[in-house]
């Protein structure tokens, strides 16, 4: 039990270790600033004039907008082409055909908005070109993509006026040169070293123990699993994501994915202090998203370490704690862990089944991805968290008696209405979502029995959490669904589109409208945004907002399946 | 109170409530309770409760519309009861307009135009705001200030304008009328809070959108709710849903937004301050700058004479009677100050002073001989003045100026004094030291704008000496020396520029660009008339140190609106551990874990949470009208405070309060 804590322990800490130094290394990145990675320059460089671009222009907050959405469009419509040719196209040892529209169309649109929800299998739904191309390419330019956008916001508040942002291909160029690149080599090799494969071989003939001849699915799987933990993306290249033992061999890769996709995230915080020089004002920030981690964590690794008393009740030992969809070489409190960081973080990766865990478990995820805040995916997490920032400052100024600001910066109405616009959007589409599923289900459940495996609370969890899981562009199922519908496949298709570009637009134009106010200089009547009251304040408006919104929905699931087992 | 009432109703008019979008929902909700109602009386359905609990809901729906419009009423109501007294002095009143072919004729005061001239004299009222053209009178202005003491107001000067309704003592002036009807600053003023041209201010639109957010998550909250407990085959009568959702929105801070806003207005009004608009209150708020006229502000009205230092071989008796009988025609306060100083430390015999007085002449105070004073009958000549002056005359009529003096005089005004050298047929006798006396109390003042984060800046014509001494002893932040109307204004850009927020205090013609230019400009309603278009405040009581009650005013109108914002937020956590269970424990018994309050029953639960809803409105309507008290005691701490108070008091007070309901209505259920 304790080397299970250990355990924990041991991967938090290594995050924090790393996270710190890597935060400070892309401020300087991101400045302009002297950095280690200098000498990469000159292909940068190459990449520019190649392309084409001048990346010393700067941008306006809706030039820089522009250019994400347009070069997001140029990927959508390459991957479309791709995965629906891939059977005819080179690269598929195994002869896999080519996708539907229909599958494309979703699997394109979940990869392109780092949600990497999965309606197919690695294994028979993709070709290696594909996988390759399609699934890692994407994977890479997704998280560059989050991560530009933050950038954009941090720019912009920083304590000057005007309407230049600096350049959108410079900051999505360098997050890939700079950042993921050369960290998906470290991470691939380590995984590729402890087991994972790494080839374009197709399926491998074995015989096993008892005799029974099996084809074992392969690829380049390290490559893949490298970028898909470290740009929050969380997509496996099998169908059971990392509690495959080729994705996810041993204790060791399931730290490394573990620390690898927390890293960024909690990079970028500590990079906001080192940019903005606010240094106190990234430890609020770090100190109310931990609060929040913790809070969702604690009765997690709690709960699972526990067992399930129904279990219990039929005489079976359960010290090791609820082990039912769980990897025995990962143990139930590193399951826990991995299921609460890649929910509050929006990666999405599994390396247990989500739908066997306690109900209050899966209230704890379930609330890790509603408020999508507490660290969140690469560079998004961070614009959601200015999202709630933004609400948290106008209450707390005119408490103090003074027109809000925010860094120098008064917040007035037009900065109010996108913050809100942003903020209801996520319940919005949850909710909505999960009440027109519940509709159709109650109307006639003999036609859409074939929807969920647990019909009851659990399967009331089951709608709540997939729709769920397309808003916060997670993109972990808790499964138990028969999610490979027209139904599921247009809705949360819809629901991914909105709600990753919507929630980018919103902060970036925040920031923009804010960097082009005048300078409100800071005095003693000024609420400084550094102190840890205003930090209570922030947490309580994201408790406030995201989890208050969500309490009849999570009494009828989670809630009254917890209460009914307890 | 009875026109309160009946407003409440009136305002339940649906066009009137759109413009409030809480509690325009509020108001739908209702109507569905009450067709709801009226529909289990022609058809009884078990599944929606009995008619006698729909009817509660209904009344008690009802009542927090009437609640939320009665706040407003009352804010408005007692805003109007100021406004009435205002209006009292607005009767009309026989103008006596002077034609263009110089004859007079009589009109009625409401249909004086602007550019007409009158005429008003002693015991008559003043019929409409205006300049004076001609002469000088002294006016009652307690119709609008309270204050009885009569004023002095005459053409030309600073102190030209006079308003409407206020009542002339003595003389006869020729008023030039500047406002057209119905558009003078009591009209405006009137109008304001009155409600019918308030306009939202920045801030309450910021805050109205934050609202109207949370009121639709909270339309969402609701609508889902019905599939979803379709789904877990848990159905939900009407009243419950509209009961949830009227108890999740934020009534208590949207029944209240518009009381907040007209008590504002109101208490400015009470402190004497006319606002032209509701947004200038709350600009105040925001102030950084303060820009303060020394004379009157800082110091007593002007220089008093402080000390008499007698010159070597000069008694002190010398120089007394000497300042003094050169003082006794000397109708300037610094003359005047003299001849009280001199009782004060020689106790002089003052009718024996008189006597000698006797067939003297005075000499004025000129620019060219900077000096002034009086020729006795006997021919002895008594002059003070600047001691390069009275030097002058020393060494044109060869008298020694002691080297003694020449310190005196430089010590005194070292200490932001201003030294009058005294001499007896050009015999220096010795120095009177004038100094400017600071207000009692206003260094507290001071102290108090800069825990509030307010700059001070003091204006005077001084030298830059005496300014930096007398700003250092008032401990003002920075001062403005030898300040012309062109230094105020370079000084406010300079600040603006700055991204701070300027406020000012005026009243001369030459103050009104500064006063426009400024974010927050009080003219004094003595003041030109151009000074009161330029500003954006007028202070009907003339005090310069209104500004920081402004200020003051300002930052509680923004504090209450976010301290009751928090608080109706706050308060939606024990709301749901009352409606929640109470709507799934029937269908599914385990939730009712979730009712930590021990609620008897899901009906008493429900009508305790939208009975504790709609109370909470008027228990917090005396808070919404005072306005929560500003200490400056920093953001930070005030935001703790704040939140410990509002966020977590209202987290705990409903959790009590609808408890404490639930005991009451349980003994009805």
């Amino acid at each position: 039990m304790t080397t299970g804590l250990l355990g924990i322990f041991v991967t938090y800490g290594l995050t924090l270790l790393l996270a710190l130094p890597l935060g400070r290394f892309l401020a300087n990145v991101f400045q302009g600033h002297q950095n280690a990675l200098d000498f990469l320059a000159p292909l940068e460089r190459g990449l520019f004039r190649l392309a084409g671009l001048d990346e010393k222009r700067e941008m306006t907050w809706q030039q820089h907008l522009l250019a994400l959405l347009t070069i997001n469009l140029v990927w959508f419509v390459f991957a479309m082409v791709v995965l629906c040719t891939q059977g005819s196209l080179p690269l598929n040892p195994d002869g896999n055909p080519s996708m539907s529209p229909d599958l494309a169309f979703n699997t394109n649109i979940s990869f392109l908005v780092n949600c990497n929800l999965q309606h197919y299998s690695g294994e028979s739904g993709l070709s290696y070109l594909s996988q390759i191309v399609v699934i890692t390419f994407l994977q890479f330019v997704t998280a560059a993509t989050g991560i530009a956008a933050a950038v954009v916001v941090l720019n912009a508040l920083q304590t000057r006026t005007t309407d230049k942002l600096g350049n959108f291909y410079n900051y999505f160029v360098k997050s890939l040169t700079r950042l993921l690149l050369p960290l998906s080599l470290v991470i691939a090799l380590i995984l590729a070293f402890n087991g994972a494969p790494m080839t374009l071989h197709g399926k491998q003939q074995l015989v096993t123990v008892q005799g029974d001849s099996v084809a074992v699915a392969r690829g380049p799987v390290a490559a893949m699993v490298a970028i898909k933990e470290l740009g929050t993306n969380g997509g496996g290249f099998f169908g059971a994501n990392s509690a495959h033992p080729l994705e996810n061999p041993n204790f060791a890769t399931n730290v490394t994915e573990n620390v690898a996709l927390a890293l960024i995230p909690l990079a970028l915080v500590f990079a906001l202090g080192f940019y903005l020089k606010r240094q106190k004002l990234a430890y609020m920030i770090f100190g109310v998203m931990t609060v929040g981690f913790l809070a969702l964590l604690a009765p997690t690794v709690y709960y699972e370490m526990h067992g399930n008393p129904a279990i219990s009740q039929m005489g079976v030992n359960q010290a090791l704690g609820a082990l039912e969809g769980k990897e025995i070489r990962f143990g139930a409190a590193a399951s826990a862990y991995w299921s609460i960081t890649n929910t509050v973080i929006s990666c999405g990766s599994i390396n247990s089944m989500h739908d066997s865990f306690m109900p209050l478990s899966g209230l704890c995820q379930l609330l890790g991805m509603m408020t999508n805040a507490f660290y969140g995916g690469c560079g998004v997490g961070l614009l959601n968290f200015f999202a709630y920032l933004i609400i948290a400052v106008f209450i707390a100024g005119l408490m103090v008696g003074r027109t809000p600001e925010f860094l120098g910066k008064k917040i007035e109405a037009r900065e109010m209405k996108i913050a809100v616009i942003v903020t209801l959007l996520h319940p919005l589409l949850i909710l909505a979502g999960t009440a027109l599923t519940a509709h159709l289900f109650a109307g006639s459940p003999t036609e859409y029995a074939g929807w969920l495996a647990n019909p009851g609370y659990h399967g009331f969890s089951e709608m709540l959490y997939e729709f769920t899981s397309a808003s916060a562009n997670n993109g972990s199922g808790f499964e138990g669904l028969g999610d490979n519908t027209p139904w599921w496949n247009i809705s949360t298709g819809v629901v991914m589109l909105l709600s990753r570009f919507l929630p980018i637009i919103g902060p970036v134009a925040i920031a923009g409208l804010l960097a082009r106010k005048k300078v409100v200089p800071e005095g003693a009547g000024t609420l400084p945004a550094d102190t840890a009251t205003f930090g209570v304040m922030v947490l309580a408006v994201i408790v406030i907002i995201a989890a208050l919104a969500f309490f009849p929905a999570l009494a009828l699931g989670p809630l009254a399946e917890h209460f009914s087992l307890y | 109170m009875a026109e309160a009432t009946k407003q409440a109703f009136v305002k339940l008019d649906p066009r009137v409530m759109f413009r409030n979008p809480v509690m325009f929902t509020v108001e739908l909700g209702t109507v569905v309770m009450l067709f709801v109602t009226v529909g289990l009386l022609l058809k009884p359905d078990a599944a929606q409760g009995s008619f006698g609990y729909n009817l509660t809901v209904f009344i008690v729906l009802f009542l927090t519309l009437l609640f939320a419009n009665f706040a407003e009423a009352i804010a408005e109501a007692r805003g109007k009861a100021q406004a009435d007294s205002l209006r009292k002095t607005r009767q009309d009143t026989p103008a006596k307009v002077r034609l263009a072919n110089g004859q007079f004729e009589y009109v009625s005061s409401a249909q004086l135009q602007k550019g007409q001239v009158f005429v008003v004299e002693a015991g008559e009222i003043i019929p409409t705001d205006g300049e004076i053209m001609e002469g000088l009178a002294t006016i009652d202005e307690s119709a609008i200030t309270g204050e009885s003491a009569p004023v002095i107001r005459e053409a030309g000067g600073d102190k030209s304008s006079v308003t409407g309704g206020t009542k002339i003592l003595s003389d006869r002036i020729v008023v030039l009328v500047t406002t057209a009807p119905g558009e003078s600053f009591l009209d405006k003023m009137i109008a304001l809070v009155e409600g019918a041209s308030r306009q939202k201010t920045p801030n309450e639109i910021a805050l109205t959108i934050l609202l109207a957010g949370f009121t639709l998550v909270f339309v969402i909250v609701c609508v889902t709710l019905q599939p979803f407990a379709a789904y877990s085959k848990t159905p939900i009568a009407i009243s419950a849903f509209i009961a949830l959702f009227v108890c999740l929105i934020p009534t208590t801070i949207g029944g209240l937004l518009s009381a907040i806003g007209i008590a504002g207005m109101d208490r400015a009004l009470r402190a004497n301050v006319i606002t032209k608009s509701g947004k200038a209150v709350e600009t105040a708020g925001d102030i950084d700058v303060l820009l303060l006229d020394k004379t009157g502000t800082i110091t007593i009205g002007n220089r008093r004479a402080t000390h008499f230092w007698p010159a070597p071989g000069v008694s002190e008796r010398e120089l007394v009677e000497a300042a003094t009988l050169s003082s006794l025609h000397d109708e300037t306060p610094e003359g005047k100050s003299i001849v009280e100083l001199a009782q004060q430390v020689r106790r002089t015999d003052a009718a024996d002073l008189q006597r000698r007085a006797q067939g003297s002449e005075a000499i004025k105070f000129t620019a060219e001989t900077r000096s002034s004073g009086v020729t006795l009958a006997s021919g002895l000549r008594i002059r003070k003045g600047a001691s390069d002056a009275i030097r002058n005359l020393a060494n044109a009529a060869s008298q020694p100026f002691p080297n003694e003096t020449t310190q005196q005089v430089a010590a005194v005004a070292s200490n932001g004094g201003t030294p009058l050298v005294v001499s007896e047929n050009d015999r220096i006798l010795g120095v009177v030291e004038l100094q400017d006396i600071i207000k009692p109390g206003i260094q507290e003042r001071f102290e108090r704008l800069r825990k509030m984060g307010i700059k001070t800046v003091m204006v005077t014509g001084d030298n830059p000496l005496t300014a930096k001494f007398i700003a250092e002893k008032a401990g003002v932040d920075d001062f403005i020396a030898e300040a012309k109307p062109e230094d105020k204004m370079q000084y406010i850009r300079t600040e603006q520029q700055a991204g701070k927020l300027v406020a000012m205090m005026g009243d001369g013609t030459n103050d009104a660009p500064a006063l426009a230019q400024a974010d927050v400009g009080v003219a004094m309603n003595s003041g030109t008339q151009a000074a009161k278009e330029a500003g954006n405040m007028v202070d009907l009581d003339n005090d310069p140190t209104k500004l920081i009650e402004v200020v003051e005013i300002g930052k509680q109108l923004l504090m209450t609106r976010g301290t009751l914002t928090t608080f109706s937020i706050a308060n939606d956590v024990a709301k749901y551990f009352a409606i929640v269970p109470a709507l799934f424990m029937v269908a599914i018994p385990a939730l009712g874990a979730l009712n930590i309050m021990g609620l008897k029953s899901p009906q008493s639960a429900i009508l305790s949470a939208v009975i504790f809803n709609a109370l909470i409105i008027p228990a917090l309507v005396p808070l919404a009208l005072k306005g929560v008290a500003y200490t400056p005691i920093g953001a930070s701490a005030l935001l703790r405070r704040n939140l410990l108070i509002y966020g977590l008091g209202g987290v705990i007070v409903p959790f009590i309060g609808i408890k404490a309901i639930d005991l009451v209505v349980g003994l009805f259920l």
